[in-house]
Protein backbone atom coordinates (compact mmCIF):
# COMPACT_ATOMS: atom_id res chain seq x y z
CA UNK A 1 0.00 0.00 0.00
CA UNK A 2 1.05 3.79 -0.91
CA UNK A 3 1.20 5.28 2.48
CA UNK A 4 2.60 8.90 1.92
CA UNK A 5 2.41 10.04 5.60
CA UNK A 6 4.05 9.31 8.90
CA UNK A 7 2.26 8.76 12.07
CA UNK A 8 3.77 11.86 13.36
CA UNK A 9 2.73 13.93 10.64
CA UNK A 10 -1.20 12.32 10.52
CA UNK A 11 -1.30 13.49 13.80
CA UNK A 12 -0.21 16.39 13.45
CA UNK A 13 -2.88 17.44 10.61
CA UNK A 14 -5.59 16.01 12.99
CA UNK A 15 -4.33 18.03 15.71
CA UNK A 16 -4.49 21.31 13.32
CA UNK A 17 -7.92 20.42 12.25
CA UNK A 18 -8.72 18.95 15.70
CA UNK A 19 -9.97 15.93 15.56
CA UNK A 20 -9.27 12.76 17.83
CA UNK A 21 -8.25 10.14 15.39
CA UNK A 22 -9.20 9.21 11.99
CA UNK A 23 -12.27 7.13 12.88
CA UNK A 24 -13.20 10.59 14.22
CA UNK A 25 -13.50 11.96 10.47
CA UNK A 26 -16.35 9.58 9.95
CA UNK A 27 -18.68 10.07 12.87
CA UNK A 28 -20.95 12.04 10.25
CA UNK A 29 -22.16 8.06 9.18
CA UNK A 30 -24.16 6.60 10.74
CA UNK A 31 -22.42 3.73 13.60
CA UNK A 32 -24.39 0.93 11.77
CA UNK A 33 -23.21 1.63 8.48
CA UNK A 34 -19.95 2.39 9.19
CA UNK A 35 -17.93 -0.72 9.28
CA UNK A 36 -20.99 -3.15 8.20
CA UNK A 37 -20.59 -6.56 8.44
CA UNK A 38 -20.43 -8.18 4.78
CA UNK A 39 -22.32 -11.22 3.94
CA UNK A 40 -19.75 -12.64 1.78
CA UNK A 41 -19.29 -16.58 0.36
CA UNK A 42 -16.69 -18.23 1.32
CA UNK A 43 -13.07 -17.74 -0.15
CA UNK A 44 -12.94 -19.33 -3.87
CA UNK A 45 -9.67 -20.43 -5.56
CA UNK A 46 -9.11 -18.58 -8.43
CA UNK A 47 -10.47 -21.48 -10.90
CA UNK A 48 -13.34 -21.21 -8.78
CA UNK A 49 -13.50 -17.59 -9.05
CA UNK A 50 -12.78 -17.53 -12.84
CA UNK A 51 -15.63 -20.13 -13.54
CA UNK A 52 -18.52 -18.54 -11.75
CA UNK A 53 -17.47 -14.92 -12.82
CA UNK A 54 -17.90 -16.80 -16.63
CA UNK A 55 -20.93 -17.77 -15.00
CA UNK A 56 -22.28 -14.63 -14.12
CA UNK A 57 -20.87 -12.99 -17.95
CA UNK A 58 -22.92 -15.67 -19.64
CA UNK A 59 -26.16 -14.66 -18.51
CA UNK A 60 -25.63 -11.68 -19.78
CA UNK A 61 -27.57 -11.18 -23.42
CA UNK A 62 -25.38 -8.57 -25.70
CA UNK A 63 -25.63 -7.30 -28.83
CA UNK A 64 -23.69 -9.32 -30.25
CA UNK A 65 -25.66 -12.36 -29.02
CA UNK A 66 -28.89 -10.73 -29.89
CA UNK A 67 -29.89 -8.78 -33.79
CA UNK A 68 -30.02 -5.21 -31.99
CA UNK A 69 -32.61 -2.54 -33.31
CA UNK A 70 -32.22 -0.60 -30.24
CA UNK A 71 -29.87 2.69 -30.06
CA UNK A 72 -31.22 6.24 -28.52
CA UNK A 73 -28.11 7.69 -28.34
CA UNK A 74 -25.53 4.35 -28.44
CA UNK A 75 -25.30 2.67 -31.74
CA UNK A 76 -23.96 -1.05 -32.53
CA UNK A 77 -21.61 -0.43 -35.12
CA UNK A 78 -18.61 -3.09 -36.55
CA UNK A 79 -15.67 -1.99 -34.84
CA UNK A 80 -12.46 -3.10 -37.02
CA UNK A 81 -10.22 -6.01 -35.24
CA UNK A 82 -7.09 -3.05 -35.39
CA UNK A 83 -8.89 -0.78 -33.21
CA UNK A 84 -8.49 -3.28 -30.51
CA UNK A 85 -5.44 -4.51 -31.54
CA UNK A 86 -3.57 -0.85 -31.45
CA UNK A 87 -5.98 0.72 -28.05
CA UNK A 88 -4.29 -2.22 -26.12
CA UNK A 89 -0.59 -1.35 -27.01
CA UNK A 90 1.11 -0.76 -23.58
CA UNK A 91 2.61 2.63 -24.86
CA UNK A 92 -0.92 3.47 -25.82
CA UNK A 93 -3.04 1.47 -23.17
CA UNK A 94 -1.16 2.54 -19.95
CA UNK A 95 0.07 6.36 -20.50
CA UNK A 96 -2.08 8.50 -18.81
CA UNK A 97 -1.15 11.80 -18.11
CA UNK A 98 0.53 14.04 -20.98
CA UNK A 99 1.74 16.87 -19.20
CA UNK A 100 5.99 15.82 -19.80
CA UNK A 101 5.48 16.56 -23.65
CA UNK A 102 9.18 14.96 -24.04
CA UNK A 103 7.98 11.30 -23.02
CA UNK A 104 4.34 11.40 -24.78
CA UNK A 105 4.95 12.58 -28.02
CA UNK A 106 3.04 9.40 -29.57
CA UNK A 107 -0.56 10.22 -27.05
CA UNK A 108 -0.05 13.75 -27.57
CA UNK A 109 0.02 13.19 -31.26
CA UNK A 110 -3.08 11.03 -31.43
CA UNK A 111 -4.69 13.51 -29.26
CA UNK A 112 -4.00 15.89 -31.94
CA UNK A 113 -4.89 13.61 -34.99
CA UNK A 114 -8.71 13.27 -32.89
CA UNK A 115 -8.71 16.88 -32.49
CA UNK A 116 -8.44 17.03 -36.31
CA UNK A 117 -10.83 14.66 -37.17
CA UNK A 118 -13.47 16.27 -35.21
CA UNK A 119 -13.06 19.41 -36.26
CA UNK A 120 -12.83 18.07 -39.88
CA UNK A 121 -16.11 16.00 -39.25
CA UNK A 122 -18.24 18.63 -37.46
CA UNK A 123 -17.16 21.45 -39.66
CA UNK A 124 -15.66 23.30 -36.66
CA UNK A 125 -12.53 25.00 -36.37
CA UNK A 126 -11.35 23.51 -33.04
CA UNK A 127 -11.74 20.47 -31.39
CA UNK A 128 -10.86 19.54 -27.52
CA UNK A 129 -9.40 16.32 -26.79
CA UNK A 130 -12.55 14.82 -25.59
CA UNK A 131 -14.87 14.81 -22.63
CA UNK A 132 -16.04 11.48 -20.56
CA UNK A 133 -19.33 11.19 -22.56
CA UNK A 134 -21.77 13.05 -24.78
CA UNK A 135 -23.89 13.97 -21.92
CA UNK A 136 -20.71 15.91 -20.34
CA UNK A 137 -19.81 17.73 -23.30
CA UNK A 138 -23.37 18.93 -23.88
CA UNK A 139 -23.24 20.49 -20.14
CA UNK A 140 -20.01 21.62 -21.03
CA UNK A 141 -21.86 23.42 -23.63
CA UNK A 142 -23.94 25.18 -21.25
CA UNK A 143 -21.51 25.99 -18.54
CA UNK A 144 -19.30 27.35 -21.35
CA UNK A 145 -22.00 29.95 -22.86
CA UNK A 146 -22.89 30.87 -19.63
CA UNK A 147 -19.53 32.26 -18.40
CA UNK A 148 -19.05 33.61 -22.57
CA UNK A 149 -21.83 35.96 -21.65
CA UNK A 150 -20.16 36.71 -17.95
CA UNK A 151 -22.93 35.27 -16.26
CA UNK A 152 -25.49 37.52 -17.51
CA UNK A 153 -27.71 35.68 -19.77
CA UNK A 154 -29.52 33.43 -17.80
CA UNK A 155 -31.72 31.60 -20.41
CA UNK A 156 -31.14 27.95 -21.97
CA UNK A 157 -33.51 26.79 -24.45
CA UNK A 158 -33.00 23.17 -25.01
CA UNK A 159 -35.12 21.53 -27.63
CA UNK A 160 -37.14 18.79 -26.50
CA UNK A 161 -35.35 16.18 -29.14
CA UNK A 162 -32.19 16.41 -27.66
CA UNK A 163 -31.29 13.24 -25.69
CA UNK A 164 -33.22 13.36 -22.35
CA UNK A 165 -30.21 12.57 -20.63
CA UNK A 166 -28.26 15.52 -21.80
CA UNK A 167 -30.89 17.42 -21.18
CA UNK A 168 -31.22 16.11 -17.44
CA UNK A 169 -26.99 16.03 -16.99
CA UNK A 170 -27.31 19.75 -18.71
CA UNK A 171 -29.55 20.50 -15.42
CA UNK A 172 -27.43 18.65 -12.87
CA UNK A 173 -24.33 20.49 -13.99
CA UNK A 174 -25.95 24.01 -13.88
CA UNK A 175 -27.64 23.01 -10.64
CA UNK A 176 -25.47 25.41 -8.58
CA UNK A 177 -25.89 28.87 -10.67
CA UNK A 178 -28.44 30.95 -9.33
CA UNK A 179 -31.67 31.95 -11.33
CA UNK A 180 -30.74 30.15 -14.14
CA UNK A 181 -33.71 29.08 -16.20
CA UNK A 182 -34.21 26.48 -19.03
CA UNK A 183 -37.23 26.15 -21.42
CA UNK A 184 -38.37 24.58 -24.54
CA UNK A 185 -38.13 20.72 -23.06
CA UNK A 186 -41.46 21.23 -20.89
CA UNK A 187 -43.07 18.22 -21.09
CA UNK A 188 -46.28 20.43 -22.51
CA UNK A 189 -44.00 20.35 -25.03
CA UNK A 190 -44.70 18.01 -28.21
CA UNK A 191 -41.48 16.23 -28.87
CA UNK A 192 -42.30 16.44 -32.73
CA UNK A 193 -42.20 19.60 -33.10
CA UNK A 194 -39.68 21.32 -35.37
CA UNK A 195 -36.45 23.05 -34.46
CA UNK A 196 -37.64 26.50 -35.65
CA UNK A 197 -40.68 26.09 -33.13
CA UNK A 198 -37.80 27.25 -30.24
CA UNK A 199 -37.54 30.54 -32.14
CA UNK A 200 -40.47 32.22 -30.42
CA UNK A 201 -38.25 31.31 -26.60
CA UNK A 202 -35.24 33.00 -27.66
CA UNK A 203 -34.44 36.70 -26.52
CA UNK A 204 -31.59 39.06 -25.38
CA UNK A 205 -31.32 37.30 -22.31
CA UNK A 206 -30.82 33.98 -23.90
CA UNK A 207 -26.91 32.29 -23.51
CA UNK A 208 -27.68 29.17 -25.57
CA UNK A 209 -29.79 26.97 -27.64
CA UNK A 210 -29.09 23.51 -27.73
CA UNK A 211 -30.77 20.91 -30.53
CA UNK A 212 -30.17 17.58 -31.98
CA UNK A 213 -29.11 16.70 -35.42
CA UNK A 214 -30.56 14.43 -36.23
CA UNK A 215 -32.55 14.93 -33.33
CA UNK A 216 -33.24 11.96 -30.91
CA UNK A 217 -36.12 10.83 -32.99
CA UNK A 218 -33.63 10.40 -35.66
CA UNK A 219 -35.23 13.13 -37.89
CA UNK A 220 -32.77 15.91 -39.94
CA UNK A 221 -33.97 19.51 -40.37
CA UNK A 222 -32.38 22.17 -41.99
CA UNK A 223 -30.60 24.65 -39.55
CA UNK A 224 -30.66 27.23 -41.51
CA UNK A 225 -33.61 29.53 -40.12
CA UNK A 226 -32.64 28.27 -36.04
CA UNK A 227 -29.47 29.55 -36.74
CA UNK A 228 -30.16 33.05 -37.63
CA UNK A 229 -32.72 33.67 -35.56
CA UNK A 230 -30.43 32.52 -32.50
CA UNK A 231 -27.21 34.82 -33.77
CA UNK A 232 -29.94 37.74 -34.00
CA UNK A 233 -30.55 37.58 -30.41
CA UNK A 234 -26.60 37.58 -30.07
CA UNK A 235 -26.94 33.68 -28.04
CA UNK A 236 -24.81 30.58 -28.99
CA UNK A 237 -26.09 27.91 -30.93
CA UNK A 238 -25.19 24.07 -29.99
CA UNK A 239 -25.87 20.98 -32.21
CA UNK A 240 -25.25 17.82 -30.60
CA UNK A 241 -24.49 15.58 -33.31
CA UNK A 242 -24.26 11.93 -34.43
CA UNK A 243 -20.93 11.70 -35.69
CA UNK A 244 -21.70 8.93 -38.49
CA UNK A 245 -24.23 10.77 -39.65
CA UNK A 246 -22.22 13.93 -40.28
CA UNK A 247 -20.71 11.50 -43.14
CA UNK A 248 -23.49 12.32 -45.14
CA UNK A 249 -25.12 15.53 -43.95
CA UNK A 250 -24.09 19.35 -44.20
CA UNK A 251 -21.96 20.19 -40.94
CA UNK A 252 -23.60 21.91 -38.24
CA UNK A 253 -20.39 24.41 -38.39
CA UNK A 254 -21.82 25.26 -42.42
CA UNK A 255 -25.26 25.97 -40.71
CA UNK A 256 -23.30 28.48 -37.83
CA UNK A 257 -23.20 26.55 -34.81
CA UNK A 258 -21.01 27.79 -32.68
CA UNK A 259 -20.76 24.92 -30.57
CA UNK A 260 -20.80 20.91 -31.61
CA UNK A 261 -20.81 18.24 -28.72
CA UNK A 262 -21.88 14.86 -29.17
CA UNK A 263 -21.43 11.07 -28.31
CA UNK A 264 -18.59 9.98 -29.64
CA UNK A 265 -19.22 6.07 -29.41
CA UNK A 266 -20.53 5.10 -33.02
CA UNK A 267 -16.56 5.82 -33.83
CA UNK A 268 -15.02 2.37 -33.11
CA UNK A 269 -16.23 1.78 -29.01
CA UNK A 270 -18.61 -1.41 -28.54
CA UNK A 271 -21.51 -0.60 -26.39
CA UNK A 272 -20.34 -2.70 -23.61
CA UNK A 273 -23.23 -2.00 -21.42
CA UNK A 274 -23.05 1.75 -21.43
CA UNK A 275 -19.63 2.82 -20.99
CA UNK A 276 -16.57 3.74 -21.23
CA UNK A 277 -18.07 6.38 -24.19
CA UNK A 278 -16.59 9.61 -25.68
CA UNK A 279 -17.76 12.86 -25.66
CA UNK A 280 -17.58 15.10 -28.48
CA UNK A 281 -16.36 19.02 -28.45
CA UNK A 282 -15.93 21.76 -31.06
CA UNK A 283 -16.15 25.21 -31.58
CA UNK A 284 -15.56 28.25 -32.86
CA UNK A 285 -11.71 29.50 -32.57
CA UNK A 286 -13.51 33.01 -31.17
CA UNK A 287 -14.14 30.64 -28.10
CA UNK A 288 -11.31 28.24 -27.91
CA UNK A 289 -10.49 30.21 -24.68
CA UNK A 290 -13.64 29.28 -22.73
CA UNK A 291 -13.54 25.62 -23.68
CA UNK A 292 -13.45 23.19 -20.60
CA UNK A 293 -10.76 20.39 -20.91
CA UNK A 294 -7.38 20.04 -22.76
CA UNK A 295 -6.36 20.91 -25.85
CA UNK A 296 -3.53 19.74 -28.07
CA UNK A 297 -1.79 21.97 -30.29
CA UNK A 298 1.27 21.58 -32.54
CA UNK A 299 4.47 23.25 -32.47
CA UNK A 300 8.50 22.69 -32.73
CA UNK A 301 10.64 21.70 -30.20
CA UNK A 302 14.39 24.07 -29.74
CA UNK A 303 16.00 22.51 -32.87
CA UNK A 304 12.91 23.23 -35.03
CA UNK A 305 11.54 19.67 -35.27
CA UNK A 306 7.42 19.13 -34.94
CA UNK A 307 5.79 18.10 -31.50
CA UNK A 308 2.86 18.27 -29.70
CA UNK A 309 1.96 20.14 -26.16
CA UNK A 310 -0.99 20.63 -24.28
CA UNK A 311 -1.74 24.57 -24.96
CA UNK A 312 -4.06 27.28 -23.97
CA UNK A 313 -3.68 24.96 -20.18
CA UNK A 314 -3.93 28.51 -18.53
CA UNK A 315 -7.55 28.07 -18.35
CA UNK A 316 -8.00 24.72 -16.60
CA UNK A 317 -8.11 24.24 -12.94
CA UNK A 318 -4.60 23.14 -12.14
CA UNK A 319 -3.37 26.96 -13.22
CA UNK A 320 -6.43 28.92 -13.07
CA UNK A 321 -7.64 26.88 -9.71
CA UNK A 322 -11.09 28.53 -8.28
CA UNK A 323 -11.36 30.86 -11.24
CA UNK A 324 -11.43 27.98 -13.69
CA UNK A 325 -14.76 27.84 -15.60
CA UNK A 326 -15.36 24.39 -15.16
CA UNK A 327 -13.33 21.39 -12.84
CA UNK A 328 -12.75 19.06 -16.12
CA UNK A 329 -8.57 18.73 -16.36
CA UNK A 330 -8.48 15.86 -17.99
CA UNK A 331 -10.12 14.13 -21.22
CA UNK A 332 -10.75 10.30 -22.28
CA UNK A 333 -7.81 9.17 -23.72
CA UNK A 334 -8.26 5.48 -24.79
CA UNK A 335 -11.73 6.00 -26.58
CA UNK A 336 -10.46 9.25 -28.04
CA UNK A 337 -7.68 7.33 -29.60
CA UNK A 338 -10.16 4.53 -30.39
CA UNK A 339 -11.95 7.08 -32.67
CA UNK A 340 -9.03 8.45 -34.00
CA UNK A 341 -8.28 4.75 -35.79
CA UNK A 342 -11.10 4.20 -36.12
CA UNK A 343 -11.62 7.62 -38.60
CA UNK A 344 -8.06 6.80 -39.69
CA UNK A 345 -8.95 3.50 -40.92
CA UNK A 346 -12.04 3.76 -42.50
CA UNK A 347 -11.03 7.19 -44.29
CA UNK A 348 -13.31 9.66 -45.36
CA UNK A 349 -15.05 7.05 -48.04
CA UNK A 350 -15.34 4.20 -45.54
CA UNK A 351 -17.52 6.31 -43.10
CA UNK A 352 -19.53 7.77 -45.95
CA UNK A 353 -20.11 4.07 -46.80
CA UNK A 354 -20.95 2.93 -43.20
CA UNK A 355 -23.27 5.83 -43.08
CA UNK A 356 -24.40 5.47 -46.20
CA UNK A 357 -25.65 1.91 -45.34
CA UNK A 358 -27.04 2.93 -42.28
CA UNK A 359 -29.21 4.90 -44.09
CA UNK A 360 -30.36 2.71 -46.64
CA UNK A 361 -30.40 -0.23 -44.11
CA UNK A 362 -32.80 2.19 -41.99
CA UNK A 363 -35.12 3.39 -44.79
CA UNK A 364 -35.70 -0.33 -46.31
CA UNK A 365 -36.86 -1.69 -42.40
CA UNK A 366 -39.10 1.69 -42.35
CA UNK A 367 -40.87 0.84 -45.48
CA UNK A 368 -41.67 -2.93 -44.52
CA UNK A 369 -42.75 -1.97 -41.15
CA UNK A 370 -44.53 0.71 -42.21
CA UNK A 371 -46.51 -2.05 -44.60
CA UNK A 372 -47.32 -4.16 -41.18
CA UNK A 373 -51.02 -3.92 -40.63
CA UNK A 374 -51.23 -1.72 -37.21
CA UNK A 375 -47.95 -0.51 -37.23
CA UNK A 376 -47.23 3.43 -38.03
CA UNK A 377 -44.22 5.30 -39.28
CA UNK A 378 -43.91 8.81 -38.97
CA UNK A 379 -42.16 10.14 -41.95
CA UNK A 380 -42.83 13.74 -41.78
CA UNK A 381 -39.45 14.67 -41.86
CA UNK A 382 -36.52 13.11 -43.51
CA UNK A 383 -34.17 10.64 -41.36
CA UNK A 384 -30.78 9.40 -40.81
CA UNK A 385 -30.97 5.45 -38.87
CA UNK A 386 -33.65 5.87 -36.63
CA UNK A 387 -37.07 6.67 -36.64
CA UNK A 388 -40.30 6.09 -34.60
CA UNK A 389 -42.66 3.54 -35.02
CA UNK A 390 -46.51 3.67 -33.76
CA UNK A 391 -46.84 0.31 -32.09
CA UNK A 392 -50.69 -1.22 -32.00
CA UNK A 393 -49.18 -2.43 -28.30
CA UNK A 394 -47.16 -1.25 -25.34
CA UNK A 395 -43.32 -1.23 -26.39
CA UNK A 396 -42.38 -3.22 -23.60
CA UNK A 397 -45.05 -6.36 -24.16
CA UNK A 398 -43.65 -6.13 -27.88
CA UNK A 399 -39.47 -6.08 -27.22
CA UNK A 400 -40.61 -9.04 -24.78
CA UNK A 401 -41.71 -10.87 -27.80
CA UNK A 402 -38.99 -9.84 -29.54
CA UNK A 403 -36.68 -11.26 -27.32
CA UNK A 404 -37.78 -14.54 -27.39
CA UNK A 405 -36.73 -14.43 -31.34
CA UNK A 406 -33.37 -13.00 -30.08
CA UNK A 407 -34.28 -9.68 -30.92
CA UNK A 408 -33.24 -6.57 -29.07
CA UNK A 409 -36.60 -4.33 -29.89
CA UNK A 410 -36.15 -0.82 -30.26
CA UNK A 411 -36.56 2.44 -27.46
CA UNK A 412 -39.47 2.65 -25.74
CA UNK A 413 -40.16 6.66 -26.09
CA UNK A 414 -43.04 6.54 -23.33
CA UNK A 415 -40.14 6.49 -21.02
CA UNK A 416 -38.90 10.03 -21.90
CA UNK A 417 -42.06 11.49 -23.64
CA UNK A 418 -45.34 10.57 -21.98
CA UNK A 419 -47.22 11.87 -25.23
CA UNK A 420 -45.57 9.17 -27.18
CA UNK A 421 -46.69 5.72 -25.32
CA UNK A 422 -46.50 2.73 -27.49
CA UNK A 423 -44.37 4.41 -29.82
CA UNK A 424 -41.19 2.55 -30.40
CA UNK A 425 -37.49 4.02 -31.88
CA UNK A 426 -35.86 1.56 -34.19
CA UNK A 427 -32.44 1.74 -34.99
CA UNK A 428 -31.05 0.27 -37.94
CA UNK A 429 -27.17 0.38 -38.56
CA UNK A 430 -24.73 -1.58 -40.88
CA UNK A 431 -24.72 -4.62 -38.23
CA UNK A 432 -28.50 -5.47 -39.82
CA UNK A 433 -28.42 -7.55 -42.87
CA UNK A 434 -31.91 -7.26 -45.03
CA UNK A 435 -32.57 -10.77 -43.55
CA UNK A 436 -32.54 -9.10 -39.68
CA UNK A 437 -34.59 -6.35 -40.62
CA UNK A 438 -37.34 -9.27 -43.02
CA UNK A 439 -37.07 -11.77 -39.42
CA UNK A 440 -37.91 -8.55 -37.38
CA UNK A 441 -40.69 -7.46 -40.09
CA UNK A 442 -41.73 -11.41 -39.65
CA UNK A 443 -42.11 -11.21 -35.33
CA UNK A 444 -43.75 -7.73 -35.30
CA UNK A 445 -46.35 -8.98 -37.60
CA UNK A 446 -46.85 -12.02 -34.98
CA UNK A 447 -47.22 -8.77 -32.88
CA UNK A 448 -50.08 -7.20 -35.02
CA UNK A 449 -51.98 -10.73 -34.48
CA UNK A 450 -51.76 -11.53 -31.26
CA UNK B 1 10.71 47.84 -11.29
CA UNK B 2 9.09 50.78 -12.09
CA UNK B 3 6.59 53.19 -10.02
CA UNK B 4 5.20 55.68 -11.54
CA UNK B 5 5.17 59.00 -9.02
CA UNK B 6 1.60 60.48 -9.82
CA UNK B 7 -0.50 57.36 -9.72
CA UNK B 8 -2.55 55.38 -6.83
CA UNK B 9 -1.68 51.76 -6.19
CA UNK B 10 -3.91 49.63 -4.65
CA UNK B 11 -2.84 46.16 -2.48
CA UNK B 12 -3.94 43.75 -5.34
CA UNK B 13 -1.16 45.53 -7.71
CA UNK B 14 -3.58 47.77 -9.68
CA UNK B 15 -2.67 51.38 -10.97
CA UNK B 16 -5.32 53.83 -11.07
CA UNK B 17 -4.32 57.50 -13.04
CA UNK B 18 -6.89 60.67 -12.53
CA UNK B 19 -7.95 62.92 -14.80
CA UNK B 20 -11.08 65.08 -13.60
CA UNK B 21 -13.25 62.52 -12.25
CA UNK B 22 -12.27 60.14 -14.69
CA UNK B 23 -10.03 57.39 -13.48
CA UNK B 24 -7.92 54.38 -16.13
CA UNK B 25 -7.03 51.55 -14.35
CA UNK B 26 -4.15 48.72 -15.33
CA UNK B 27 -2.01 46.73 -13.62
CA UNK B 28 1.47 47.58 -12.40
CA UNK B 29 4.98 46.84 -13.45
CA UNK B 30 5.60 44.85 -10.70
CA UNK B 31 2.81 42.45 -11.55
CA UNK B 32 3.57 41.96 -14.71
CA UNK B 33 6.82 40.80 -13.93
CA UNK B 34 5.19 38.71 -11.35
CA UNK B 35 3.44 36.93 -13.61
CA UNK B 36 5.89 36.70 -16.48
CA UNK B 37 4.60 36.56 -19.85
CA UNK B 38 0.98 37.50 -20.77
CA UNK B 39 -0.92 35.29 -23.14
CA UNK B 40 -4.24 36.15 -22.84
CA UNK B 41 -5.96 39.16 -21.75
CA UNK B 42 -10.26 39.58 -21.19
CA UNK B 43 -11.55 43.11 -20.58
CA UNK B 44 -15.13 41.71 -18.74
CA UNK B 45 -16.36 44.80 -18.38
CA UNK B 46 -18.37 46.90 -21.00
CA UNK B 47 -18.99 50.66 -21.95
CA UNK B 48 -21.85 51.80 -19.41
CA UNK B 49 -21.46 49.51 -17.35
CA UNK B 50 -21.75 50.46 -13.52
CA UNK B 51 -18.93 48.63 -11.34
CA UNK B 52 -18.33 48.21 -7.66
CA UNK B 53 -15.07 48.67 -5.77
CA UNK B 54 -13.63 45.02 -6.20
CA UNK B 55 -15.49 43.56 -8.84
CA UNK B 56 -13.52 42.20 -11.48
CA UNK B 57 -12.86 43.79 -14.65
CA UNK B 58 -10.14 41.54 -16.15
CA UNK B 59 -8.97 38.13 -16.69
CA UNK B 60 -5.05 37.82 -17.38
CA UNK B 61 -3.50 34.68 -18.49
CA UNK B 62 0.42 34.23 -18.45
CA UNK B 63 2.71 31.26 -18.97
CA UNK B 64 2.18 30.10 -15.33
CA UNK B 65 -0.41 32.15 -14.23
CA UNK B 66 -4.43 32.78 -14.22
CA UNK B 67 -4.95 36.84 -12.19
CA UNK B 68 -8.52 38.87 -12.12
CA UNK B 69 -7.93 42.45 -12.15
CA UNK B 70 -10.19 44.09 -9.62
CA UNK B 71 -11.69 47.39 -9.89
CA UNK B 72 -9.86 49.32 -6.99
CA UNK B 73 -12.45 51.97 -7.22
CA UNK B 74 -16.06 51.96 -8.50
CA UNK B 75 -18.05 53.88 -10.95
CA UNK B 76 -19.38 54.04 -14.68
CA UNK B 77 -17.35 51.94 -17.45
CA UNK B 78 -16.69 54.82 -20.33
CA UNK B 79 -13.80 53.26 -21.95
CA UNK B 80 -12.59 49.51 -22.26
CA UNK B 81 -9.23 48.32 -23.68
CA UNK B 82 -10.61 45.42 -25.96
CA UNK B 83 -7.71 46.11 -28.53
CA UNK B 84 -5.22 45.15 -25.56
CA UNK B 85 -7.20 41.13 -26.19
CA UNK B 86 -5.24 41.29 -29.82
CA UNK B 87 -1.68 42.33 -28.19
CA UNK B 88 -1.56 40.83 -24.64
CA UNK B 89 2.24 41.67 -24.65
CA UNK B 90 1.44 45.01 -24.04
CA UNK B 91 0.85 44.49 -20.75
CA UNK B 92 4.43 43.07 -20.10
CA UNK B 93 6.11 45.84 -22.10
CA UNK B 94 4.19 49.03 -20.90
CA UNK B 95 1.97 48.19 -18.49
CA UNK B 96 1.35 52.02 -17.10
CA UNK B 97 0.74 53.13 -20.82
CA UNK B 98 -0.88 51.31 -23.83
CA UNK B 99 -1.86 48.56 -21.54
CA UNK B 100 -4.29 50.28 -19.66
CA UNK B 101 -7.51 48.44 -19.34
CA UNK B 102 -10.66 50.28 -18.20
CA UNK B 103 -11.62 53.85 -17.48
CA UNK B 104 -14.05 54.90 -15.34
CA UNK B 105 -15.98 57.42 -14.34
CA UNK B 106 -15.94 57.55 -10.17
CA UNK B 107 -18.91 57.57 -8.39
CA UNK B 108 -17.32 57.65 -5.23
CA UNK B 109 -13.70 59.84 -4.49
CA UNK B 110 -13.25 59.09 -0.87
CA UNK B 111 -12.80 55.63 -2.15
CA UNK B 112 -9.33 56.86 -3.47
CA UNK B 113 -8.16 57.73 -0.08
CA UNK B 114 -7.88 54.26 0.68
CA UNK B 115 -4.98 53.27 -2.19
CA UNK B 116 -1.57 54.18 -1.77
CA UNK B 117 0.61 56.61 -3.25
CA UNK B 118 3.79 55.60 -5.14
CA UNK B 119 6.11 55.55 -2.35
CA UNK B 120 3.84 53.71 -0.18
CA UNK B 121 3.46 51.00 -3.00
CA UNK B 122 7.22 51.08 -3.85
CA UNK B 123 7.80 50.36 0.03
CA UNK B 124 4.93 47.77 0.19
CA UNK B 125 6.30 45.77 -2.48
CA UNK B 126 9.51 45.95 -1.19
CA UNK B 127 8.50 44.45 1.63
CA UNK B 128 7.07 41.61 -0.25
CA UNK B 129 10.38 40.55 -1.10
CA UNK B 130 11.42 42.46 -4.24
Amino acid sequence: MFTPHTDSEREAMLRTIGAGSIEDLFIDIPAAYRFPKLNLPPVLSEMEALAEAEDLAGANESARDLICFLGAGAYNHYVPAAVDALIRRGEFATSYTPYQPEVSQGTLQAIFEFQSLVAALTGMEVSNASHYDGATSAAEAAVMAYHHFREKRTRFVLSQAVHPQFRQVVRTYMQGYAGLEFTGDEPTVDPLATPDSLTKLIDSNTALVMVQYPDFLGRIFDLTALASAVHAAGSLLCVAINPTALALLKTPGEYGADIVVGEGQPLGIPLSFGGPYLGLFATRKELVRKISGRIVGESVDGQGRRGYVLTLTAREQHIRREKATSNICTNQGLMALAACIYLSLLGKKGLRQVADLCYQNAHYAAAQIAAIPGFKVYSDAPFFHEFVVCCPQPVEEINTHLLDHEILGGYDLGQAYPSLKDHMLVAVTEMNSRQDIDYLVEALKEVAHD
Amino acid sequence: MQVLANLKYSSTDEWVKMDGNVATIGITDYAQSQLSDIVYVEIKVSEGEKIEKNSPLATLESVKAAADVNAPIGGKVVAANDGLGQTPEMVNSDPFGAAWMVKLEISNPAELDSLMDAAAYEKYCEGRGH
